[in-house]
Parts: structure tokens; C-alpha cells; sequence
């Protein structure tokens, strides 16, 4: 399973980033999550389904309720996928940058 | 070594913005994005196009290193504020990755050196993240391709 496909495909909803936003400053049980969505309840639930399946969430048994938190590891995968884009960029512009330097000693 | 390139694109949003200092004049800095010759230099495509200034356009070509696959990307330029600012789209002609909005702003430090703020708008999140994640998936990047080749050679 190509797991950072999924979590691509996860975050690619916007009620299910917004469930990661709302679970990023607390822990959250799935009532209390429901409670910020007009979404049928069922329908959060197969969000938050999705997004435990993928690793992004974490479930925590207290008591009797369970509460979601965000899986910091996972999420970290979410911001390394800029990282071939933004080396691409510094080897552009590092190239640029020696371009215009021998163009500089050349006028000079 | 640490990269000089930061890019910052945020979860949820369909833009981005690319920063970078440069040991280059403004002047300088500007010149390179100004003149076909140079761009050829530094992005390793072929200018095909460039109307530089207020309702021009662009259109700049790169092909595969086997030589097998030419790709064409181009834009209208929107306005050219001499070394302060380039307004234009960017397209990659026969892809699905849309229209991006490219606002370029340079930026004086000192005498010697010079910033860069690349601020790039999709058309949508999902749009922003595929182009994002292009790098690893199909050989677009074939000028940086090229260019690890010949430094792999002098090395």
C-alpha cells in the first residue's frame, strides 16, 4: 500500500483537513467533532474512518469515550513532499545565481 | 550544506511562496529574468517567446534528455515593473495542472545582494498539491536533470 498516496488523497477534503485542523489544538472525542460540522453525523465518522486509517489521527481510549489526536509523525510526511520541489528550486536558482556571476566578470 | 531556498506553503491553501537570497546585485538578479539568453542559461529550456514588458507573453520549451518528449509552457505577462516586480501566468501546455498566477518581487538587501519572493497562486488546493508533488513523479524537472548530469561528470 502506497501509504503517502493516501494521505494525500485524505487531506485532499476539505471537511477532512478541517477535522485535522480542529483535532491539531485538542484532543477531540468524535461527538465533539461532529458537533463543529453540519455533516450528518455518520459522514464524520467515516472521516475520521479515513484519517485513522492513513495514520493521520490517533484514537486514545479515557474511560469510556475515545479521543482523537493528530499523529505528528504523519503529519510531518504531508510537509517532506515540498521538499524534491523546493530542491528543485535551490538548484535553479543556485544555478542562476552562478550564471549571473560569470556574466558579471565578463562585463566587468 | 544547508538550502537557501525556502518555500512556504501552508496546509489547506492554494498558493505558495518561494523566498531566496542571492549573492547578486538587483540589477543583477532582475537581468536574469529579462533576457532570453540567460534564461536559456539558468533554466535549461529553449525560449521560444519572450515579449518582456506590459501585455506581452512567453513561451519557453524543454525537452527530455533522450530527446523523446517535448514539453511547452508559457503565459501571458502581465506587467513588468523594472527590478521591483514580473506579473505573469505560467501553463504547462497539454497537462492538467491548470493556470498559476506568478507575482515576482525583487528586493535590494545591500549593494552585493539581493532577495527574491516568488508568490505562485493555483487554482485550487488539489491543484497547488499536485503540482507540488510533480518533482517525484514525472521527469518535468528534466533541466535539473541535466544539470545533476554534468556536475555527476566533472565530479
Amino acid at each position: 500500500m502506497n501509504l503517502r498516496r493516501d494521505v494525500f488523497q485524505a487531506i485532499a477534503d476539505p471537511t477532512r483537513r478541517a477535522i485535522l485542523l480542529l483535532v491539531a489544538s485538542q484532543a477531540l472525542t468524535a461527538g465533539a467533532i461532529a458537533s463543529n460540522f453540519d455533516t450528518a453525523r455518520p459522514t464524520v465518522s467515516k472521516h475520521l474512518q479515513i484519517l485513522t486509517e492513513c495514520e493521520l489521527l490517533e484514537q486514545k481510549q479515557n474511560g469510556r469515550e475515545i479521543y482523537y489526536t493528530t499523529n505528528a509523525k504523519k503529519m510531518k510526511a504531508i510537509a517532506d513532499f515540498i521538499e524534491p520541489f523546493r530542491q528543485m528550486w535551490d538548484d535553479r536558482f543556485n544555478k542562476l545565481e552562478s550564471v549571473m556571476k560569470q556574466y558579471q566578470a565578463k562585463k566587468s | 550544506m544547508e538550502l537557501k531556498t525556502k518555500i512556504n506553503a501552508e496546509e489547506g491553501k492554494q498558493d505558495l511562496l518561494i523566498t531566496r537570497e542571492f549573492d547578486l546585485p538587483l540589477e543583477l538578479l532582475f537581468k536574469a529574468f529579462s533576457e532570453a539568453e540567460l534564461i536559456e542559461q539558468w533554466m535549461g529550456t529553449k525560449v521560444l517567446k519572450l515579449e518582456f514588458k506590459k501585455h506581452g507573453s512567453w513561451q519557453f520549451e524543454s525537452t527530455s534528455p533522450n530527446g523523446n518528449m517535448v514539453v511547452k509552457m508559457g503565459g501571458a505577462i502581465h506587467d513588468v515593473i523594472a527590478n521591483q516586480k514580473i506579473i505573469r501566468t505560467f501553463e504547462m501546455e497539454n497537462t492538467p495542472y491548470g493556470v498559476q498566477l506568478e507575482i515576482t518581487e525583487f528586493e535590494k538587501l545591500t549593494d552585493n545582494t539581493s532577495r527574491i519572493n516568488m508568490h505562485t497562486i493555483y487554482e485550487s488546493v488539489k491543484q497547488r498539491d499536485e503540482v507540488l508533488k510533480l518533482p517525484f513523479a514525472q521527469g518535468i524537472n528534466w533541466a535539473h536533470n541535466r544539470l545533476q548530469d554534468i556536475v555527476s561528470k566533472l565530479k
